[in-house]
């Protein structure tokens, strides 16, 4: 470690390390070291606002903490689990959550394809139909699940006025679920077909041309050609979305506020941890649901090989 | 460089002067002392509270924070500026359920000496118990609330006394072609709570015990489940029953479907508005169960000072002033809740807004309150869940499985619904 060996050992490291990489310059390095530490305040800011509340809810989650017997709170390890995991309640709003999110991710991909061939291929009013198309997005979701609330309520409701006399459809379990069904889909759907839009003008002209000229009807054209090149703006659709709508919570809290067995996993955990005052099983819900959504993401990435649209590695498979 | 650097660093120290300066403007100083009062949207409230500001002769101002108009959000919005120990609030109106959590959670002062004596002074005894918990006073009652039953006389010639002869009486005429069903609260919330907890009370029956630490659910109690069945099963039931709440109930005995209804004394004063109708509405006692007077559940609202306010004596001195006798008049008679204060019924003004005030008196000095419990609202949400729907009750496994969650629930264990 004298000062004779040492610059002439740093180059030859980092040939070793990346041998593509050519030695960094005086300046260059200089340039790293500044952007790093210009970078720095933000990347703690970061840490302090997203990893500390993730690390003390674990924390609170392993506490019986109840903010109505401030008294009793003690270290419980994992009872606060036990509990959860063991409660129906919990369950049957688990499989609410996957069945709304299932469903209504599978329509959204449907009718957002739809809406954004319609808006990619229209040649007159492109601005129309675009800005109206995504009016639905542009609203509250809270204002426009009033508005659906209203709509189906006896009395102030033009839909339910459709069904039959002294029907209550937000009143009953299925009913409900399809209301907020509706509800999701008609508000997201134009976010999905944004998304897939910036797909389509990924697939090249010429390559539909060919295959039309080779005899390939509109159906083949689709499912051969556009739907393969789209597909890593498909799996980032899905993704977003999928993430979105399993933490549905304000379409739920608005129409029904989760009576009648129509809670969703963030409604419960708002409901144990805001009205019950519950902190600890609040928060243990909490990180159950952060472990769902980030199980979620791993199977997108991993499993699918979802990637950033037009990156060069296209991810693994 | 240097030159931003320093007009930057002044930037920030004025900022934070600034800063500092709206602070401290906001506590007390200058404007006198405020009593902020939170309490849900009453309509002729600000009234009342203008006449104690007349009072007070500028020694504090109080001022009316409304809060939402269902009592889940009013509570909600309580409940979280406690718990950050917010100091602006000052007097909180509480739902009568509420006492016991605010108390035990340490956010709500005990009512001691003379503030004490005076708000128990020729208050009603339930209200009163509902202010109560732990044998201490955390509240003051505001109003009181009781269900009656309602019956239509041209259907209905004599009222019935216990709820075996409703049912029969409303089966008859049913039978019989007319409109005799019965109405009331069946829908899963805490207006099906309410009917439980005046069955089972009426029929001398316990859900808690006096602490509200154990989960009884007695024989008596197992009795009261049938009698609930029997009502959401008997052929007199109006069919919407598993989904009407106080204003379900009340539309549908106006619309013709119904002979008796079990509800609040506002759906007199609704009624007035179809003379036609109005015309045979009249009220009795609610049907007795299990021999004896029934016990009717009292709702309410009582008056709480915060921990965390700045002025405590002043708070106190001005719920005494906003509860007091003369105000309870003008509430009662403007916006139709009836007062706490026993010689506030003797007022001849009363006779007008209040043509039942006798069977509504009559009621309170029988009522009961609903479970004392820090953890009310995860005891309301496992009954209404359980009992919901009401035809679907199995009175002993009902029993059984009410008994193992409630007792989590009061433990805090379980997960809510």
């Amino acid at each position: 470690m004298t000062r004779t060996t040492e610059p002439p050992a740093t180059p030859a490291k980092q040939v070793a390390a990346s041998p593509r990489k050519a030695a960094l310059s005086e300046g260059k390095k200089a340039e790293r070291k500044l952007g790093l530490l210009l970078c720095a305040p933000a990347a703690l800011i970061m840490v302090a606002v997203t990893g500390w509340p993730i690390i003390y809810s674990f924390w609170l989650s392993l506490q019986r903490y109840d903010l109505k017997f401030p008294d009793d709170r003690e270290f419980i390890w994992f009872d606060n689990y036990v509990a959860v995991l063991s409660s129906p309640y919990w369950w049957n709003a688990m499989w609410v959550t996957v069945l709304l999110t299932v469903v209504s991710v599978a329509i959204e991909l449907v009718l957002g394809m739809a809406l954004a061939l319609l808006m990619h291929r229209t040649l007159v009013g492109r601005g129309i139909v675009r800005t109206s198309s995504l009016i639905p997005y542009g609203l509250v979701t809270v204002v426009a699940a009033f508005s659906w609330r209203f709509a189906w309520t006896p009395g102030t409701g033009y839909l339910v006025a459709l069904m039959e006399e002294g029907s209550a459809p937000l009143t009953e379990k299925v009913p409900s679920l399809l209301i907020i069904t509706l509800a999701e889909v008609w508000k997201t759907t134009p976010f999905m077909a944004l998304l897939l839009m910036a797909g389509l003008a990924l697939v090249p002209d010429d390559l539909l041309k060919a295959a039309a000229m080779d005899g390939a009807g509109g159906w083949q054209r689709f499912l051969k050609i556009t739907v393969p090149i789209m597909k890593p703006a498909i799996l980032v659709a899905l993704l977003f979305r999928t993430l979105d709508a399993f933490r549905v919570f304000d379409n739920i809290y608005v129409l029904t506020s989760g009576s009648n067995g129509t809670s969703s996993v963030s409604v419960i955990a708002a409901n144990n941890l805001i009205r019950g005052l519950n902190l600890g099983i609040g928060s243990t819900m909490s990180v159950l649901i952060f472990i769902a959504v980030a199980i979620i993401a791993f199977v997108f990435i991993k499993v699918f090989g979802t990637a950033a649209p037009g990156s060069d590695e296209g991810g693994r498979r | 460089m240097g030159a931003t650097r320093r007009y930057r660093l002044a930037a920030g120290v004025g900022a934070a002067v600034l800063a500092a300066g709206t602070l401290t403007a906001c506590g007390s100083g200058d404007q006198g002392i405020t009593v902020n009062v939170y309490k849900y949207n009453q309509e002729n409230f600000q009234a009342i509270v203008d006449n104690c500001n007349a009072k007070a002769g500028g020694r504090y101002k109080i001022v009316y924070n409304k809060l939402p108009r269902e009592a889940d959000g009013q509570r909600e919005q309580m409940v979280r500026r406690l718990a950050a120990e917010d100091a602006s609030m000052d007097v909180l109106g509480l739902d009568v359920t509420w006492t016991a959590e605010l108390a035990k959670a340490g956010w709500i002062r005990e009512f001691t000496g003379s503030v004490k004596s005076q708000v128990e002074d020729g208050t009603l005894r339930t209200p009163l118990e509902t202010a109560t918990y732990e044998g201490k006073l955390y509240g003051a009652p505001d109003n009181t609330n009781v269900q009656l039953l309602w019956y239509r006389s041209d259907l209905v010639p004599t009222p019935p006394k216990t709820w075996d002869e409703m049912i029969s009486m409303a089966e008859a005429l049913v039978a019989e072609g007319k409109p005799g069903r019965i109405v009331g609260q069946g829908k899963q919330y805490e207006g099906l709570v309410v009917l439980f907890n005046t069955l089972v009370n009426s029929n001398g029956g316990k859900i808690l015990d006096e602490n509200g630490t154990k989960a009884v659910v007695d024989d008596k109690a197992v009795e009261a489940l049938a009698a609930l069945k029997k009502l959401a099963t008997s052929k007199a039931i109006d069919p919407s029953f598993s989904n009407a709440a106080e204003d379900d109930a009340r539309l549908a005995m106006e619309a013709g479907r119904a002979a008796f209804q079990l509800n609040w004394p506002y759906v007199y004063s609704a009624a007035q508005k179809k003379p036609d109708f109005a015309a045979n509405f009249k009220w009795a006692p609610y049907p007795a169960l299990g021999g004896g007077e029934s016990k009717v559940t009292v709702g309410g609202i009582n008056y709480a000072v915060s921990r965390y306010t700045a002025h405590p004596d002043e708070s106190f001195e001005a719920v005494l002033c906003l509860r007091s006798a003369e105000n309870q008049k003008i509430a009662a008679t403007k916006d139709g809740v009836p007062p706490t204060i026993r010689s506030v019924y003797d007022d001849p003004e009363m006779d007008q807004a209040y043509p039942m005030k006798d069977a509504i008196l009559q009621t309170l000095e029988n009522a009961s309150s609903r479970p004392a419990s820090p953890a009310y609202q995860n005891v309301s949400t496992v009954i209404s869940t359980i009992l919901s729907p009401p035809a679907d009750i199995d009175p002993k496994p009902t029993a059984d499985r009410m008994r193992k969650e409630l007792q989590d629930a009061i433990e805090s264990k379980g997960v809510l619904p």
